[in-house]
């Protein structure tokens, strides 16, 4: 008997408005509302209701056999209060089934990992709250932004209580080993790690749809067969994805709704396999390895590496001033300063000032409002320099 | 004295200096009683099949909204020929060629650039594939315009490169003599990597003309000296400055930190990198003090990388390109003005500066540094003193009232009339030398 262990990312950044260097000390709504609103609104018709309705669907007809998981992030749920509720009301109805866990990760998609522990640390509290208090479950499992691990990210996390982690099945850091295994954090070995069979997960994720791939169409039963054949060999295949593939990337015309509709079917018809989620997939099996990954991985792009976040001088220059603010922010301890905090923090903002345009170029430019890095560095610079101000006028006024 | 002029912009669709400048001349010289025919390349969409444009500045206001003058009759004795042609101003040939091929790659029948940072080009399928083809083009259409007006002008004065072939197609056709008139050489463009095209056309407008007038007297040595004109064909005119009367309010600061400013094109004849070196230096010592760099070009990405380099990017910004009155608000916003130009004919913007009350740091490689007094002057490689300027001007108040209201004095009395009545009397002798020919 194999395992199939079916993982979603719901993630939505709030995003920046044109914000010019004549805005700043006039203006301080940063967010450009109405793409925010039309964005939300648009994948939670295309994608969020839809795919909810389908999963409930097929938990109740599958009597507890179809399992999967979720990790939503702040600033998305931020975003379904604020322009779509009928979104949050239909995860709660799925995390009322008990079919479905919902994983901790970063508050704002960030990349407090790479900063310190301690924004790592709150970042992650913050996210554990919001999760228990919307839907009624405290986390046991976590993936970090982007799928960013390493051997000290993965150990942080054991010590703020985890058991499982999930991070990419990167060929450079697996060599000749199979992701399809539960491996062990290499510092904190009560640490298990589930690991991305990225093959499998983006002949959904990205493949699905593509007239060119010599396998396409991609039907249920087939995607089972390859699941359940020899070709397949291990004990747990993690299937780790973008839940916008579902009606967003790959649109509804292209069959994915069908497609997911009857792979819980397919699957049983196979005789050995079945669903479980993250930590049910983690508990069953042992580690058959510490997995050794010194430096940072990532599910993104092809080296899957954290570059597209940080790496060039921009990324550089805004991550260091950001982060050099946390202690002004600390001191000032202000739910309205500490929102604004949390959304400039969102990973996003740092992926639109890459500049490595070569296969991943299309990626890139698929997810940015942005003409170019440049003009993303500028506009985010703009915005930042103003909440400093902000920040500094309001920590005289309060220490005054 | 009637003149047949050829420029390549004209308020308020301006780029750049040489738009402002043409402005303050036609009105100057009408002031002085010369009736001007002003001819201009303006880039139509395709669904517009005339070829050319004769207007009259009343009809110019009415396509663009008023041309910022106000009321006043002196217009009334000029009229605007428009060619359609995309020849843009500021754009070097190699820049044209890449836009070129980006709007054949769109596939569209029209394409125009939009980034928001920058300005806009717009490309059809009926302009030439390269810019030099362009320009033939519009001396073609040059010597039809000297044909149709024949009779009806004495003079011929030519603005840049762009429109010499059209000035020298033009004298052809008419036998009228040649003014050409020098804003800017390609040296100063491109340093010495210069386009050997570009600087052939520039010789032998100048060749072909019967006067040479240089913004000031570094460009008339670069005439003299690189393009072999005879010192005594070279006449040096420097530029002057006009203002709209209604200065609008004062916009509100939104920062207390004082401001020190770049606006410019983002390019290697600019000199902006010397402008962030200097600013690194002086947020080093000063922590109230902001950056900021308006404009855009080809070395705005350059910039930017460096900025974040030197890590000072949340006190230096960037506001891409500033047209109308963003450029007004941007130096009412400034406490000092900065023009660190490797080589700049002229530079208008330091007298706008000044005008709006801002003390000005140039640099000595600029032609209005000729003319100025009130002006900190430093070499533009010179960051320390840059830096140092700086730090003067905002640390001791006293310093920049003085720069402020003696800089204003003296702009004030730079005047437009007074120059056209120079640029007038040039015109009498070289139409007196063609008769006595």
């Amino acid at each position: 008997m194999k395992t199939v262990c079916l993982y979603f990312q719901v993630h939505q950044p709030w995003r920046l408005k044109k914000y010019r260097f004549f805005n700043m000390g006039k203006d301080h709504n940063y967010l450009d509302d109405l793409l925010n609103r039309s964005i939300m609104q648009k994948v939670a018709r295309q994608c969020y209701l839809p795919m909810n309705a389908l999963l409930l669907k097929l938990i109740r007809e599958n009597e507890g056999r179809f399992r999967c998981s979720f990790s939503i992030t702040g600033t998305a749920i931020e975003q379904f209060r604020a322009f779509a509720p009928e979104v949050l009301a239909s995860f709660k109805e799925l995390a009322a089934t008990g079919c479905v866990e919902f994983l901790a990760e970063t508050y704002s998609h960030s990349l407090a990992s790479l900063a310190s522990k301690e924004d790592f640390v709150e970042q992650v509290q913050l996210h554990v709250e919001t999760i228990e208090r919307e839907f009624g479950q405290k986390p046991a499992a976590f993936r970090n932004t982007e799928l960013i691990y390493s051997d000290d990210i993965g150990a942080m996390a054991a010590e703020m209580g985890f058991r499982t982690m999930l991070a990419e099945g990167a060929k450079h850091v697996l060599g000749w080993k199979s992701p399809n295994f539960v491996y062990a954090n290499a510092i904190d070995q009560r640490m298990r790690l589930l690991l991305r069979n990225y093959k499998l997960s983006d002949d959904i994720a990205f493949r699905f749809s593509d007239r060119g791939w010599d396998q396409w169409p991609l039907t249920a039963g087939k995607f089972a067969q390859w699941l359940a054949s020899e070709e397949t060999p291990g004990e747990v295949i993690n299937l780790f994805m973008d839940y916008e593939t579902f009606g967003e990337h790959q649109t509804a015309d292209t069959g994915i709704f069908e497609f997911m509709k009857e792979l819980p079917q397919a699957l049983s018809a196979t005789g050995c396999l079945e669903f479980a989620t993250v930590s049910e997939a983690a508990d069953r099996y042992q580690p058959v390895s510490v997995l050794h990954c010194p430096h940072t991985m990532s599910w993104a792009d092809e080296e899957r590496d954290v570059t597209a976040w940080i790496g060039n001088e921009l990324q550089n220059e805004a991550f260091s001033k950001l982060y050099g603010l946390k202690e002004k922010i600390a001191r000032l301890d202000n739910p309205d300063f500490d929102y604004v905090w949390n959304f400039l923090q969102t990973s996003d903002h740092f992926y639109y000032m890459a500049t490595k345009w070569l296969s991943d170029g299309d990626v890139h430019s698929y997810f940015n409002p942005y003409d170019s890095a440049y003009d993303a560095f500028i506009n985010y610079m703009n915005v930042l320099a103003d909440f400093i101000i902000e920040v500094d006028k309001a920590l005289v006024a309060k220490e005054a | 004295m009637r003149v047949l002029m050829f420029g390549w912009e004209f308020p308020p669709h301006i780029a750049g200096g040489l738009g402002t400048a043409c402005y303050g001349m036609t009105r100057g010289l009408a002031r002085n009683g010369v009736d001007v025919t002003f001819v201009v390349p303006h880039a139509y969409g395709d669904e517009d099949q005339r070829f050319t444009h004769v207007l009259n500045a009343s009809e110019v206001e009415a396509l663009y909204g008023s041309t910022g003058s106000g009321a006043d009759d002196i217009l009334g004795n000029m009229s605007f020929i428009r060619i359609d042609s995309n020849m843009v101003p500021y754009l070097s040939p190699e820049e044209y060629a890449d836009y070129h091929e980006r709007f054949v790659k769109s596939g569209q029948s029209t394409w125009s650039t939009t980034d928001a940072w920058k300005q806009r080009y717009t490309f059809s399928g009926k302009y030439g594939a390269n810019l030099m083809e362009e320009v033939a083009r519009y001396a073609v259409v040059a010597a039809q315009v000297a044909r149709d007006l024949a009779g009806q002008f004495d003079v011929i004065h030519a603005h840049d490169w762009l429109t010499y072939f059209a000035g020298i197609a033009a004298k052809r056709v008419s036998g009228k003599p040649l003014v050409v008139h020098m804003h800017a050489t390609e040296f100063d463009r491109s340093g010495e990597n210069i386009n050997t095209q570009v600087y052939a056309i520039e010789r032998a407008g100048m060749q072909a003309a019967d006067r040479v007038m240089a913004v000031s007297n570094l460009t008339r040595n670069i005439v003299i000296n690189r393009y072999g004109i005879p010192a005594e064909r070279v006449v040096t005119m420097h530029n002057a400055v006009r203002f709209a009367e209604n200065s609008s309010a004062a916009p509100e600061r939104g920062v207390d930190d004082k401001i020190i400013t770049f606006l410019g094109r983002i390019t290697y004849q600019k000199g902006p990198d010397y402008f962030v070196e200097a600013a690194a230096k002086v947020l080093k010592r000063m922590p109230n003090v902001r950056f900021v760099m308006a404009g855009s070009g080809d070395m705005m990405n350059h910039v930017i990388r460096r900025v974040a380099r030197l890590g000072i990017a949340d006190r230096f910004h960037f506001t891409g390109f500033l047209r109308g009155e963003d450029v007004h608000k941007m130096f009412q916003l400034s406490d000092v003005y900065v023009m660190p130009s490797v080589s700049e004919p002229f530079g208008i913007s330091p007298l706008e500066a000044m005008r709006s009350n801002v003390p000005v740091i140039i640099s000595k490689q600029s032609g209005v540094a000729e003319v100025l007094d009130y002006a900190v002057k430093v070499d533009y490689w010179d960051v320390d003193a840059m830096a140092d300027a700086m730090y003067g001007l905002i640390k001791y108040p006293a310093l920049a009232n003085m720069f402020a209201e003696k800089g204003l004095e003296e702009v004030t009395n730079l005047k437009w009339n007074n120059v056209a009545a120079k640029i007038k009397a040039v015109y009498e002798e070289v139409v007196a030398e063609a008769e006595n020919k």
